[in-house]
């Protein structure tokens, strides 16, 4: 399990019309982290990710990137989607930790990150195998991907080693 | 009524007290300003024809329309965004009165953001995405532990501090400031507490390196109306008007309220840049004509954003703006009197623009002298209110 991960379940799920709180059962291995909503015209990036494959849409007739994805190019307005594999690499945008409240599913604060891909587009995500303070703009960085409640998965970058 | 143009003006303002516990429902709370708005006025509350709110208020059009009397309404609407449907409300307000559409046109926001419920913390219920409140990005962030606004603030603000060199003691002289103002103001939830910039040092990181507790909002309890009818009706009512000289809103390709991440540059401001070419456009009007501003505070980088944005100084330079005490009452440009959001009190932006009535009328705490035109900006919305 990758560092930053809360183990011990939460009391309320993401759906739940009930604001959540901080976990209160005692510790097991099941993961806590907030499980994606995948509305009808996300869905396919949450299934790839389940996958540990980071995918992205793309129109299919002009074939530009497009993030959020949405079901017309704003280029050409094509219906038509292509949803492609990435290379997963990418470079830190911004970068924050934050403190105060404590975020629902962790259990040590952890650094939230805007990674710009490759394929030039912006992604929320986390920072994992690099301390706060080492941070730096442009750090080149690597997908991998963190488990979440509901038996999802996220992606989540690590430094890439050696660049 | 003749549908001719017609200059609108706000007639009347009304506000019930800013605390952390109202006692009393949103509803109520709604009301009293409402009352309260149009006694300042001296309009009849059977009279509105026309009620604006913003798509996350509380309260019912219609039930606030039976508890005043509302005895023929013509037009509603509610305004997406969030905080940056504030002066939105306004802007649509003028339109409204200008194309004779409405004569009374009631704006109101009222909340138990303290009491009831905390826009402070983890935002963790689906139904706070809905289409409509114009924050459906935010989606992307909940996995990754930014879940409050803070966090979604800071994504951004951490790149503007990047790219110009800026600290979070640069953010913490915007809230000496504000606090400062407030100080002196009677209304204020923070009368009679000014900090230190030191004071600010010490407070608590809330999402480090950016935002300290001394750089958010406050989370507040209250009710905030404004009462918009045309120019040549409210020179006969009670109040000198206070003419909506311009009023505009700008939402670029790519930007959205708070999870704003996917435009070109996040060390600027692409909506504010927008409003503030669009109102001076309209108005003829610029930076050099405005001698206050109201902006949008929920969190300190934000008024320095939105100084750049407007021109009062260039990209990067608001930082020294600010040090060099420009936005203190007697400065070049006065901010948030009031003491804003911060000092004040947070009834989602709403307070401001009854600062801005209240400068232009010459009735403020902390009158700025000679406020012939004041500006009030919401990010994605601003107004120039004047003297009539």
């Amino acid at each position: 399990m990758a560092p930053g991960f809360r183990e011990s379940p939460v009391t309320a799920e993401f759906s739940s019309r009930k604001p959540m709180n901080q976990p209160t059962h005692p510790a097991s291995a099941a993961p806590t982290r907030l499980p994606p909503v995948a509305t009808l015209d996300i869905k396919f990036f949450w299934d790839a990710c389940d996958r540990e494959e980071l995918v992205a849409e793309r129109c299919g007739e002009c074939h530009k990137f497009r993030f959020p994805p949405r079901p017309m190019c704003p280029h050409c307005h094509s219906l038509k989607r292509e949803h492609v594999k990435l290379s997963g690499r990418g470079k830190v945008y911004s970068w924050i930790r934050p403190q105060h409240p404590m975020p629902v599913g962790f259990a040590q604060p952890p650094v939230v990150a805007l990674i710009e891909l490759d394929e030039g587009f912006r992604l929320v995500s986390n920072l994992e195998g690099v301390a706060f303070e080492d941070v730096r703009p442009g750090m080149a960085v690597e997908v991998g991907f963190a488990p979440t409640m509901k038996n999802r998965k996220v992606p989540v970058f690590r430094p890439v080693q050696g660049a | 009524m003749a549908r001719t143009f017609r200059e609108a003006a706000i007639a009347g303002i009304g506000h019930t007290e800013f605390s952390k516990k109202s006692g009393r429902s949103e509803l109520t709370l709604a009301a009293e300003c409402s009352k309260a708005a149009l006694d300042d006025a001296g309009i009849h509350p059977s009279e509105v024809d026309g009620m604006i709110t913003f798509t996350l208020d509380g309260s019912d059009e219609i039930h606030l329309a039976r508890c005043l009397g509302v005895k023929d309404l013509a037009y509603t609407t509610r305004i997406p965004g969030g905080g940056a449907a504030a002066v939105a409300t306004v802007y649509q307000a003028m339109a409204l009165v200008n194309a004779g559409l409405c004569e009374t046109v009631l704006i109101w926001r009222a909340m138990n953001e303290r009491s009831q419920y905390r826009f402070g913390q983890p935002h963790t219920l689906e139904s706070a995405f809905q289409p409509g409140n114009g924050t459906g990005s935010l989606l992307w962030c909940m996995p990754f532990g930014a879940q409050t606004p803070a966090t979604w603030e800071s994504l951004a603000a951490q790149r503007y501090m990047q790219t110009y060199g800026v600290t979070n003691e640069d953010f913490g002289r915007v809230s000496v400031v504000q606090r400062k103002h407030a100080a002196t103001n009677p209304h204020a939830w923070f009368y009679g507490k000014p900090i230190t910039l030191e004071e600010h040092q010490q407070s608590k990181w809330i999402v480090e390196p950016v935002l300290r507790l001394l750089d958010c909002c406050q989370e507040s309890d209250g009710g905030v109306a404004l009462v918009v009818t045309s120019l040549e009706r409210a020179r006969d009512l009670k109040q000198k008007p206070v003419k909506i000289t311009g009023a505009c809103q700008s939402i670029p390709y790519n930007v959205e309220v708070i999870s704003n991440y996917y435009h070109a540059d996040l060390a600027t401001m692409p909506e504010a840049e927008g409003t503030a070419k669009r109102l001076y456009r309209q108005t003829g009007l610029g930076p050099n004509d405005i001698q206050a501003a109201m902006l949008y505070d929920a969190f300190t980088p934000q008024v320095l954003k939105q100084l750049e944005a407007f021109g009062f100084c260039k990209r990067g330079e608001a930082k020294d703006f600010v040090r060099d005490g420009h936005i203190e009452v007697g400065g070049r440009l006065p901010v948030n009197t009031n003491g804003g959001l911060i000092g004040e009190a947070y009834i989602h932006g709403m307070n401001n623009i009854v600062e801005a009535v209240r400068q232009v009328r010459g009735t403020a705490v902390n009158q700025v002298k000679r406020a012939h035109n004041v500006l009030v900006s919401s990010g994605m919305a601003g107004a120039i209110l004047s003297h009539a």
